[in-house]
C-alpha cells in the first residue's frame, strides 16, 4: 500500500468542511423566492377526518396556501408503496393498505400528515398550521403488535383483516419438529427486540423546486439513495417522469436506514411547489423526527433450539411477530423476512431451521430498516439463545459455539444463504484473548469485594451485506435491482472525478473511494474527487445501506477503473512505441516494465484529449462507466465480548469492557472502519441499555417524543472500545471487501445482555436493560 | 415559539416595573425549562423579563457559616465557588452535576427553585439545609416555599432574589440520574447540624415534588451512620411512577441514596 492507497489510515478529506461548519446540508440550500412549509399533523393515533377548514389559516399573515389530501388526490399523486412483495405461506400476496402522502379520510398514527401550509417564514407557517381546523372523529387504537392480531381489535386498514399483513415462513417445519421431538435438550426463550428511533443528527428536510418554464422539478432531500427516490417518485407516485425530476442529496448528517425511504414530505413539497408557484422548503424539528422517521426493530419472538447428546444444534424453530406500524414503508416487508430469517443459522452448522413471521399493522409510526435491519434481530435471538443453552447444558459459551461453528466454506445454510468465506474460530479466539477471558474470575472476585456483580458475555454474529445479487433479490420479491454504477472521468490534466451511485452520509466515501483510485493509478488522493448524491451528475445508482458501498459501489468503481486503465495503457504503449502488455502503472506514471522508459499519467490524459497522436481508430477521451451486480451477498462476521459491572443496590449497569474482533474482508481505510465499528457499538449498546420507543397503549400517543424521555447513549455510557479485525478476504468481489457499517450494532446487544444476565444470575431480562429492570431481575434471580 | 418581547432588567425594581407593564409576562432566569417549553409552543408569555443581569441578584457571600447566594447565580458559579466549598461542599457538588456545561452556565439557582421541577436538584438542598428564600417582598422558609409539582409560595410578580442558609456540620447529596434527561430519578440531600439535628430531603421521587423524610431523619438523628438507614421503611405509595421508574424502585433508590449520602457526608 502507498501512504494514501488501500489499507492506509488516511485522514478523511471531508472532515475539513464538516469540522469547520462548511458542510452543505439540505436545510442550507436556498433558492430565489423560496418559502417554508409546515405540516399539519394528526394529534390522534386513529381517527376519521370529517372535514378540514383552512379558511382562517389561509387568511393569516404571510400564508401563501394551505393544501390538503383531497387536492393531492385530485392532482393524481399516487399512494406511497412498499417496494418488496412478500407472499404469505398460503400463496396470497401481502395485504398492503393505502398510504396517502396527505391523509384524506383516515389518520392512523400520531404525526400522520394531513395538510401542508406554505408561508413566507417557518413561524408564520406554524402559526397558520395551528389555525387549520381538522374535525376528527377518534377511533379505537392498538399499538401492541401481539394484541393487534387478536380478534376484536381496532381494524387499521380494510385491506388487512385482523391487521395481519402477511404470514410468511422459511425453512422445513416438519424437519424441525422431528428434530425437536428427538432432541436431547431443547432451549426455549421468548425474545423481544425493542423498538428504536433512528435519531440521525440531521433531521429530515426537503426543498421542492418546480420550474414552470421547463416543466421541471428539483428535489433537494436528506436521502441515502437519491436515484431510488427519483425512480420511485417517477414510476409510482406520478410526481414527474425521471427526465423532468432531479434529486439532489447533498451532505447528509446520518441516516442509519431512516433516510432510505421516500416519505410524504418530499413529494408533497414538490407538488406544493407546482401548486403554489414557489420553491417550498421543509425541515423537520426533533419532535417530528421522533414522530415520523421510520422506527426500527419491534419484534416479539419465541425460539426453540434443539441439541443432540453431543451438544450439536439439530434444529432451530422461530416464531416472530413484527410490528410494521401504521403503513408499509418502502422496504418494510423485506426487513423481518429476507434480511432476518435468512440469517438465523448464524455462525453455526444447523441442519434444520424454520421461521414463521407475521407482520402487523398498528397505530404507530411506520417501521423499516434501522442499522442492521433484520440481522440484529436475528443475531440477538440466536446469540441470547445459544448463551442460554450453554448455561443450561453446563458448557462454557465459547465451547458450545465452537462445537457448532461452520468450519468449511462455501457453506449452504437451510435458510437460503451460501456463506462464501469466514474463520469464526479466529475472531472468537482474538476476542477472548483481547478481553482476557481467562482472567475474568479474578476480576469478578475483585468486583465482588466492592459489592459489585461482574458479568461477561459474548456474541458471535454474522450478517449478509453487499446487497445484493439483482436476480436473486428479484426472485424473492424485490421491486428493484441491487447493483451499483460508477463512472471514472479522467480530466485532461490527469485529475480524476469518480461518479458513484453510492451515497455518503457519514461513511467517508470521499476518502475511501479516492484511496482506491490513488492505489490503482498512483496519484495523490487530492487529485481524485468523488461525486455523488445528484441524479443530474451521476446517471444511476441504488444508494447506500446494508453495508453495500464498499462491496458493491467500490466494485463498480474498480470495473470502470479497469476500463480506464486498459485504454490508458494502449495510449502509453502507442506514445512509447512499446507493447501494451509491457505497460505497468506505478507512482503516477505509465512505464515500460523492465526499462527506464515512462510517460507521466498526466501526459497520457492530455494525449487522450488532444487526440493528436492516438492509436489508429481510438476514440478521444478517457472516461469509462461500469455497472456491478454482485454474484452473492458478503458475510461479515465476528465476535464481541462484553464485560459489565452491575450495582445490585440500584441495578445500574456499567459497561467496563467491550471487545470487538471482526472479519470485514479487506479494508481500505482502517481508521474509518474503526470509526464505523465505534458508532455501531454505541448504537447497539444504546439499544441494549438505554433506548426504547414507548407509545401509550390506550391513546397511541408517543411517550418518548424528546430526549427528556428517549435515552440516547452518551460518551460516559460507553467504555473505551477494544476493536481489532481478523480478516478473510471476500472471494466474491474484486477488492475482497465484506462491509463494516452495521456490524457494531448487530453484534453488541446480545453480548451486553448476555453479560448482564451472567452478572445477575437471571436470564429473564428485556432490552433496554434499564436500572429498574436489572434491579428487579437481580433480586428475582436470588 | 410564539412572538414575545424580551426585556433585560438591570435592577429588581426595574424588573418588577417591567412585569407590571406586561400583559402576560414571565421572569426569565436562565430559561432552561421556560425556553424549551416556549419553543414547543406550550407556553406563550407576551413578555420575558430577564433577571440574570441584575447585579444585586448575583454572587455568593460566605460569612462564617452564613451563606447567601444571589438568585441569578449560575450553577457553574455555585459549583466553582471556593468560599462555598469551604463550608458546604455538598452544594457545590450538587450544582456541578446539574444538566451539562451549557445548562450550568445558563441556569440559575433562583430559576431552579422558582420553577420547582419535581426532579430538580436544588429544592432538595434548600429543604435539607433549612434555607430561607428571599424575595423582593419577604422571606420564606424552604419548608413553606415548595408547595407541589412546579408550585411554590411565590405570588404573581414576586421575584426570588437570594437564598440564605447556615452551613451544616455535615452534608451530602446523592443523585440517581434519569438515563434520558439526567434529571434526578431520585435524589437525597442529607444535612446534620452541630446539635445533632438531621434533615433529609428527597427530590425526583415524590408524587407531590420535593419532600422531607421524617423516618430517615429520626433514624439518622439517633444514629448518624449509613447502617441506620437499613431499618427505615420508605413508603412507596407517596412516590412517583412513570415511564422511567416505578414507585417501588424509587423507594429503593431513596434508601440506597440516603445510605450513600450519609457515607459521603
Amino acid at each position: 500500500m502507498g501512504v494514501e492507497g488501500i489499507g492506509a489510515p488516511v485522514a478523511r478529506k471531508e472532515d475539513r468542511r464538516f469540522l469547520t461548519g462548511k458542510g452543505r446540508y439540505t436545510d442550507d440550500m436556498s433558492v430565489p423566492g423560496m418559502k417554508y412549509a409546515v405540516f399539519v399533523r394528526s394529534p390522534h393515533a386513529h381517527a376519521t377526518i370529517r372535514s378540514i377548514d383552512a379558511a382562517a389559516a389561509k387568511a393569516m399573515p404571510g400564508v401563501i396556501d394551505v393544501l390538503d389530501g383531497q387536492q393531492l388526490l385530485a392532482d393524481g399523486i399516487g399512494n406511497l408503496i412498499c417496494g418488496w412483495m412478500i407472499h404469505s405461506k398460503d400463496g396470497s400476496p401481502m395485504r398492503m393498505g393505502v398510504w396517502r402522502p396527505l391523509a384524506d379520510k383516515t389518520v392512523r398514527y400520531v404525526g400522520d400528515a394531513v395538510a401542508i401550509v406554505v408561508a413566507d417564514s417557518v413561524a408564520e407557517a406554524r402559526d397558520a398550521a395551528e389555525a387549520v381546523v381538522v374535525d376528527y372523529e377518534p377511533l379505537p387504537v392498538v399499538t401492541d403488535p401481539v394484541k393487534a392480531l387478536e380478534a376484536g381489535q381496532p381494524q387499521i386498514h380494510p385491506e388487512a383483516p385482523n391487521n395481519q399483513i402477511f404470514d410468511w415462513e422459511l425453512g422445513d417445519a416438519a424437519a424441525v419438529d422431528r428434530a425437536i421431538a428427538a432432541a436431547a435438550h431443547v432451549t426455549e426463550l421468548k425474545i423481544v427486540n425493542n423498538r428504536l428511533s433512528p435519531n440521525a443528527m440531521e433531521p429530515r428536510a426537503t426543498l421542492g423546486v418546480y420550474d414552470a418554464g421547463d416543466d421541471h422539478y428539483t428535489c433537494y432531500t436528506t436521502s441515502q439513495n437519491p436515484h431510488v427516490a427519483r425512480l420511485v417518485m417517477s414510476a409510482f407516485y406520478n410526481v414527474a417522469p425521471e427526465n423532468k425530476l432531479r434529486v439532489i442529496a447533498p451532505d447528509v448528517g446520518g441516516g442509519f436506514g431512516s433516510k432510505i425511504y421516500i416519505y410524504p414530505e418530499e413529494l408533497v413539497c414538490l407538488w406544493a411547489s407546482k401548486r403554489t408557484g414557489v420553491p417550498v422548503k421543509w425541515t423537520a424539528d426533533r419532535t417530528e423526527a421522533f414522530l415520523t422517521d421510520a422506527h426500527g426493530r419491534d419484534h416479539v419472538s419465541t425460539v426453540k433450539m434443539a441439541f443432540d447428546a453431543s451438544n450439536r444444534i439439530t434444529a432451530l424453530k422461530v416464531d416472530t411477530i413484527a410490528n410494521l406500524g401504521a403503513y408499509m414503508s418502502l422496504f418494510s416487508s423485506c426487513v423481518p423476512t429476507y434480511l432476518y430469517a435468512t440469517l438465523l443459522s448464524g455462525q453455526y452448522d444447523i441442519p434444520a431451521i424454520h421461521a414463521n413471521v407475521r407482520t402487523v399493522y398498528t397505530n404507530t409510526a411506520p417501521v423499516d430498516a434501522y442499522r442492521g435491519a433484520g440481522r440484529p434481530e436475528a443475531t440477538y435471538l440466536l446469540e441470547r439463545t445459544i448463551e442460554t443453552a450453554a448455561r443450561e447444558l453446563g458448557l462454557s459459551p465459547a465451547e458450545l459455539r465452537r462445537i457448532n461453528f461452520i468450519r468449511s466454506f462455501p457453506h449452504q445454510t437451510p435458510v437460503i444463504m451460501n456463506y462464501d468465506a469466514g474463520d469464526y474460530e479466529a475472531s472468537l479466539s482474538a476476542a477472548m484473548a483481547a478481553a482476557d477471558w481467562d482472567g475474568f474470575a479474578t476480576r469478578q472476585a475483585e468486583a465482588a469485594r466492592r459489592g459489585m456483580k461482574r458479568g461477561i458475555g459474548m456474541s458471535c454474529y454474522i450478517e449478509a451485506c453487499g446487497l445484493a445479487p439483482s436476480a436473486a433479490v428479484g426472485s424473492l420479491g424485490a421491486g428493484v435491482g441491487l447493483w451499483e454504477s460508477a463512472e471514472v472521468r479522467v480530466n485532461a490534466v490527469g485529475t480524476i472525478e469518480v461518479m458513484t451511485g453510492s451515497h455518503s452520509h457519514g461513511q467517508g466515501h470521499e476518502t475511501t473511494f479516492a484511496q482506491v483510485v490513488a492505489d490503482r493509478l498512483g496519484v495523490p488522493i487530492d487529485s481524485v474527487n468523488i461525486v455523488h448524491g445528484d441524479t443530474d451528475k451521476v446517471q444511476m445508482g441504488m444508494g447506500t445501506y446494508g453495508s453495500r458501498s464498499g462491496a458493491v459501489g467500490l466494485s463498480a468503481v474498480v470495473k470502470a477503473l479497469d476500463k480506464v486503465e486498459a485504454k490508458a495503457k494502449k495510449i502509453a504503449a502507442h506514445l512509447m512505441e512499446a507493447d501494451e502488455s509491457d505497460i505497468v502503472i506505478e507512482d503516477g506514471a505509465l512505464k515500460v516494465a523492465g526499462t527506464d522508459r515512462s510517460v507521466p499519467w498526466s501526459q497520457v490524459a492530455l494525449s487522450a484529449y488532444t487526440a493528436h497522436n492516438l492509436p489508429a481508430g481510438m476514440e478521444p477521451g478517457l472516461k469509462e462507466g461500469a455497472f456491478y451486480d454482485p454474484s452473492n451477498f458478503t458475510f461479515p462476521a465476528g465476535c464481541h465480548v462484553c464485560e459489565v459491572e452491575v450495582d445490585p443496590e440500584t441495578g445500574q449497569t456499567k459497561v467496563v469492557q467491550f471487545v470487538a474482533a471482526d472479519d470485514f474482508g479487506n479494508i481500505i481505510n482502517p481508521m474509518i472502519v474503526e470509526g464505523q465499528v465505534h458508532g455501531g457499538l454505541a448504537q447497539g449498546i444504546g439499544q441494549a441499555l438505554l433506548e426504547g420507543v414507548h407509545y401509550d397503549p390506550e391513546s397511541g400517543q408517543l411517550l418518548t417524543a424528546s430526549y427528556m424521555d428517549y435515552a440516547m447513549p452518551r460518551a460516559d455510557d460507553l467504555p473505551s472500545f477494544k476493536v481489532s479485525t481478523t480478516n478473510t478476504p471476500c472471494p466474491g468481489n474484486p477488492l475482497g471487501i465484506k462491509g463494516c457499517g452495521e456490524a457494531g450494532a448487530i453484534g453488541s446487544p446480545p453480548a451486553l445482555i448476555n453479560a448482564i444476565t451472567d452478572a445477575i444470575g437471571n436470564n429473564e431480562l428485556t432490552m433496554p436493560a434499564t436500572p429498574e429492570k436489572v434491579w428487579a431481575a437481580a433480586h428475582a434471580g436470588h | 415559539m410564539y412572538e414575545t418581547n424580551y426585556h433585560r432588567a438591570s435592577s429588581v425594581e426595574e424588573a418588577v416595573k417591567l412585569m407590571g407593564a406586561a400583559a402576560e409576562g414571565k421572569y426569565l432566569s436562565g430559561g432552561m425549562t421556560l425556553i424549551p417549553t416556549m419553543k414547543q409552543r406550550l407556553a406563550a408569555p407576551t413578555d420575558l423579563v430577564d433577571l440574570r443581569h441584575i447585579a444585586e441578584m448575583k454572587g455568593i457571600a460566605v460569612d462564617g457559616r452564613s451563606v447567601r447566594i444571589g438568585a441569578a447565580t449560575t450553577h457553574e458559579e455555585v459549583a466553582a465557588s471556593a468560599a462555598l466549598a469551604a463550608v458546604c461542599p455538598a452544594l457545590c457538588g450538587l450544582a456541578s452535576r446539574i444538566g451539562d456545561p451549557h445548562v450550568r452556565h445558563m441556569g440559575t439557582i433562583g430559576g431552579s427553585i422558582a420553577n420547582n421541577d419535581p426532579a430538580a436538584d436544588y429544592p432538595a438542598a434548600m429543604l435539607a439545609l433549612d434555607a430561607t428564600i428571599v424575595t423582593d417582598r419577604r422571606e420564606i422558609k424552604a419548608g413553606d416555599f415548595f408547595t407541589g409539582l412546579f408550585e411554590t409560595a411565590i405570588e404573581n410578580g414576586e421575584i426570588v432574589t437570594a437564598v440564605r442558609f447556615e452551613a451544616p456540620a455535615r452534608a451530602a447529596y446523592q443523585k440517581f440520574a434519569n438515563p434520558a434527561s439526567r434529571y434526578a430519578m431520585a435524589g437525597v440531600f442529607v444535612a446534620r447540624r452541630d446539635d445533632g439535628a438531621v434533615r433529609v430531603a428527597v427530590t425526583g421521587a415524590g408524587a407531590d415534588g420535593v419532600f422531607r423524610h421524617p423516618g430517615l431523619e429520626a433514624a439518622l438523628a439517633a444514629n448518624w451512620s449509613p447502617d441506620a438507614v437499613a431499618n427505615v421503611t420508605i413508603d412507596a405509595s407517596a412516590l412517583l411512577s412513570d415511564l422511567h421508574a416505578s414507585a417501588a424502585y424509587r423507594a429503593n433508590l431513596v434508601k440506597v441514596l440516603a445510605k450513600r449520602a450519609v457515607a459521603a457526608a
